[in-house]
This record gives structure tokens, C-alpha cells and sequence, in this order.
């Protein structure tokens, strides 16, 4: 596990891709949405260059999984624009745009190559040739020799990297990532981390990761908006002092970075309120 | 081992009971009735073996109407789910008339669909996939809305077409539901089949029981319906084996 992110950071090549990747930022304009009469987004602007990546906190049920939806071209907003690229158009949001859900959702009846795979196979791209590309990425990820591995043969994490993949093989310039490592363990979540931050060193994205912890967050990202309770607005935002550094726990130990974490999550705290 | 020689065992033991019970008397005796008309299970064999020529060539006749019965049936049964899934409209206006239609006895269908389609294997293919396609639709309904919405998102973030989605990501989830049906359709195809024949035929397990009834046959006739209840198991064991294969996943 150790040495194959050890393998990762050295690897700094672009990984190739069917989509030109990068250059495409994130706009927000006074963006409201409501399900029924609840209203989960109130006026809410955010704004993501590109490749830089974003971290949104906040309470449960603030709209954060919503926020993905919309700038993924999944959902349009009740008012507001969100454009993606320059366009506020559903469809080229979502061609731009890869979600990542919650739980790692693998196909079980394809093996994790197959499933790692499977936006190029909806590109209209051949099995063999899929499956060559992500073959690549499986070496380079720590996940050589689990090809033809069944999903429910495979951790929770390797499940992850999986889902991750297949999210970053669909070569979108954005990536929205719906709190990718919630159901890990501790310790498992800590060294997904290190590899997230890894891969996306080695290419980087437009990202918007939604996570409710302030940690992870700030490792992971250039910036942190903290979201407060339904309807969800911005109520704070921090730059991240250590953006995803090689050394993990380094990292989250720094004085700086843990000032800013406490920072972060009394504006959490105030925002729950 | 325990799955089978306890059922197989306690199988004996009933047949023996019957063995002694008819065989003895007492049973021709309880029910008032001459030796003739209640056969014992070794008599049952015997006609079993004695009429196998005849039993053969009438259930290779019931087997072809109950297998296409049951291919029609999950051909309507998935088909009515896949546009009832695809259009919810479709949903709403058919779904209560196919809950509906289930009210209505076969037995009372059989004779008009035998007048409609004649006396051929066609009006029992149909009646028998009225008989079996409704598990199959209710289940391949139940499997296709299965699908996670959370899954059609991400299929969708990752450019997947209507078709894509369905071929990838729907088909594949309702599999093992349509399989469930199926194994249900196999176990009413029978009843279909009998009740079809009855309607009208020449020839058929069915139509064999009908007619040695008139004959008070009844050896005959129960070694009809061990036949009958065998092919019925044989279809249920292979409606096993295909899931396995092809739902290799689960």
C-alpha cells in the first residue's frame, strides 16, 4: 500500500484522455433552490478557477449534495446561474462535469477494469481499448492485479480508487466528488486522502469535493467554503494553507493548518446554528 | 444431503402409508368404492410403465405448449415492464387493469380464446402465458425501479445514453427479479396447460386426465399428473441453473 503511493507521487505525466482536460472554471450567481416549499439553497455565489479545487462543509441536509447536482447539469436551479465553462447549459454542464456519488456504487456484474472503464464504453469506445486505458491508471493507482476482480471482492477503499477512477477516466475537466471517502474507516480515509491528493497532483482537475470534514477538506483543497444550515449559504471561506502536500500527517499537524481548522469549523459551528 | 433425503424420506413414508392404506383395503373401504377406483402406488407405477409409450408422446405435447407458453409470457411480462417502466403514464393507466385482469379465472378465458385461436397449440401458448405472465411483469417491474437513482446520476455524469443505461445498468439490476418471476411462471405453467387442454384439444396430459375420467382410468390418471409434476420440477431445475449462469454475480 505504502510503496505503491510511494510509485504514485513520482509518476507526474498527464494522464491522457479522450476530452481535452483543465481550463474550465465553476460559476455560482445568486443560486436558490427549494424541493417543494423547502428551500435548501439561498442565494448562494461561489466561484472555482480552473483546476483549482474547492472544498464545501456544512451541516446535513444544507444542500451540498444538490449543489453538486446543479453544476453537474443533473438539476437547474429554481433561480440563479450556474454555468460550468462559460455555459449555463444543463447539457454542456454535464458534458464538462463527472459526478462522484456517496458510496462507490460498482456495477456488480462488471469486473473492476470494466466498471473503472465504463464512461469510455458509453463514449462508444471499444471494449479492448477501455480497458488498455484504464489498465494504465490501475498500475499507476495501486491497483495492478485487480482487473478482473469481482466489486465485492475488493476493500472498501480499493472500491473507492475504483469509483475514483472511473470518475477521472471519463476525462471531464470538472470533477464533483459527494463526500468520496465517508464510509471508510478512519484510517483507510486517511490514506485515500493521500492518494486522491496524489492523483490529482499528477493531473489536475476543476474540483468541487463535498465532504463534512473540515480536515479532509482543507487537505484536500485550495480553498474551503463552509455552508450553513438549510437553506445553505457561504458564511466563510479559508484558504488552505498545505494544499494536498505529500505528507499527510505532516500536513494536518502543521499549526497552521490546525489554526485554520479550528477557525473552520467554529464558522461550522456558528453556521449550524 | 439434508435438503434432500429428509423431503425423500418423508415422501417414502406418505407412499408407504398409501401403499398399506389401499392395498389392505381400508382406504376403498373408507371412501366406498371398488378396488378399481382406488389404485394403490404400485398399481400407479405399474400403469405408469405399462402406458409410457402413451404418456411420452402426450407429455412431449404439453411440454412444447407450457415452453412456449412460458417464453411468450417473458416476452409480454418484461415487455409490458420495460415500457411501463420507460413511460410513467404507461405505468399508471395499465398497471391497476393487469392487477385487475388477475380476477378473472382462466378456466372461464380458456374455452373463448379455444373458439378464437382453434384447436391447435396456439390457444394454449396463450393461455398459458396469461396464466404466467404476470409474476414475471410484476417482479421485472419491481427490478427494473430497483436501479439507484444515485446510479442513473453517475451513468448520466458519465455520458450514458438512454440505451446505455438500460443495457448496462437497468437490464442487469431486473435480471434476478425476472428470474423470480420466472420461477413462479414455471410452477402455474402446468395449470395453464391443463386447463387449455381441457378447453379443447386432442391430444396433451390434460386432455389424457380428461378423458380417463370418462373411463374411470384413475391409475392412469395419477400416473399422468406424477408426470406432469415431474416435467414441471425439470423445467423449475433448469429455470435454476440458467439464473445461476446467468446471474453469476449475485
Amino acid at each position: 500500500m505504502k510503496s505503491d503511493l510511494g510509485k504514485t507521487q513520482a509518476a507526474v505525466e498527464p494522464i491522457s484522455s479522450p476530452v481535452e482536460t483543465g481550463g474550465e472554471g465553476i460559476s455560482l450567481q445568486s443560486v436558490g433552490h427549494a424541493y417543494g416549499g423547502l428551500r435548501t439553497i439561498d442565494s448562494l455565489d461561489l466561484s472555482v478557477e480552473a483546476q483549482g479545487v474547492v472544498g464545501l462543509v456544512g451541516p446535513s441536509g444544507c444542500g451540498k449534495s444538490t449543489l453538486l447536482e446543479l453544476i453537474c447539469g443533473l438539476r437547474e436551479p429554481g433561480r440563479g446561474t450556474v454555468a460550468v465553462g462559460g455555459s449555463s447549459v444543463a447539457a454542456e454542464r454535464l458534458a464538462r462535469c463527472a459526478f462522484m456519488p456517496q458510496r462507490d456504487l460498482l456495477l456488480p456484474w462488471y469486473s473492476a477494469i470494466d466498471n473503472a472503464a465504463i464512461a469510455l464504453r458509453n463514449q462508444g469506445i471499444g471494449r479492448g481499448e477501455a480497458r488498455a486505458a484504464a489498465g494504465d491508471l490501475f498500475e499507476r493507482f495501486g491497483l495492478g492485479g485487480f482487473e478482473a476482480s469481482r466489486p465485492a471482492e475488493l476493500s472498501g477503499g480499493m472500491r473507492q480508487r475504483v469509483a475514483f477512477l472511473r470518475t477521472l477516466i471519463a476525462g471531464k475537466p470538472v470533477l464533483a466528488l459527494d463526500e468520496p471517502f465517508a464510509a471508510l474507516d478512519a484510517i483507510t480515509r486517511g490514506e485515500m486522502q493521500e492518494w486522491l491528493a496524489a492523483a490529482l497532483r499528477a493531473d489536475p482537475r476543476t474540483v468541487v469535493l463535498v465532504t463534512h470534514d473540515v480536515e479532509e477538506a482543507l487537505y484536500l483543497c485550495d480553498r474551503v467554503a463552509v455552508l450553513s444550515a438549510r437553506p445553505g449559504r457561504i458564511v466563510a471561506e479559508y484558504g488552505a494553507p498545505l494544499r494536498r502536500s505529500e505528507n499527510r500527517d505532516a500536513a494536518v499537524t502543521d499549526p497552521e493548518f490546525t489554526a485554520t481548522r479550528e477557525k473552520a469549523l467554529w464558522s461550522l459551528r456558528e453556521g449550524s446554528r | 444431503m439434508r435438503r434432500w433425503a429428509l423431503p425423500a424420506l418423508l415422501l417414502a413414508a406418505l407412499i408407504g402409508l398409501w401403499q398399506i392404506a389401499a392395498s389392505t383395503g381400508a382406504l376403498k373401504d373408507a371412501l366406498n368404492l371398488q378396488s378399481f377406483l382406488v389404485p394403490s402406488p404400485v398399481e400407479v407405477a405399474e400403469s405408469l410403465w405399462d402406458n409410457r409409450g402413451l404418456l411420452a408422446e402426450n407429455a412431449w405435447v404439453t411440454l412444447r405448449e407450457m415452453v412456449f407458453g412460458i417464453l411468450f409470457a417473458i416476452l409480454v411480462g418484461v415487455g409490458f415492464a420495460v415500457v411501463m417502466n420507460r413511460w410513467r403514464v404507461m405505468r399508471d393507466a395499465a398497471y391497476p387493469l393487469i392487477v385487475a385482469s388477475q380476477t378473472i379465472p382462466v378456466l372461464v378465458i380458456a374455452p373463448i380464446l379455444t373458439v378464437w385461436f382453434g384447436y391447435g397449440i396456439a390457444p394454449k401458448v396463450v393461455i398459458i402465458a396469461l396464466v404466467c405472465f404476470f409474476p414475471l411483469t410484476i417482479n421485472a417491474l419491481d427490478g427494473l425501479r430497483a436501479v439507484e437513482p444515485e446510479t442513473v446520476k453517475m451513468m448520466r455524469s458519465l455520458d450514458a445514453s438512454r440505451w446505455q443505461l438500460f443495457r448496462r445498468v437497468e437490464a442487469p439490476t431486473a435480471l434476478p427479479h425476472v428470474f423470480t418471476g420466472a420461477k413462479i411462471a414455471v410452477v402455474f405453467a402446468p395449470i395453464g396447460a391443463v386447463f387449455a387442454e381441457w378447453a379443447g384439444s386432442s391430444a396433451g396430459l390434460g386432455h389424457l386426465i380428461q378423458s380417463d375420467t370418462a373411463n374411470f382410468e384413475v391409475a392412469r390418471q395419477f400416473a399422468t399428473v406424477a408426470v406432469l409434476s415431474a416435467m414441471a420440477l425439470v423445467l423449475i431445475g433448469l429455470t435454476v441453473l440458467a439464473e445461476r449462469r446467468v446471474v453469476g454475480w449475485r
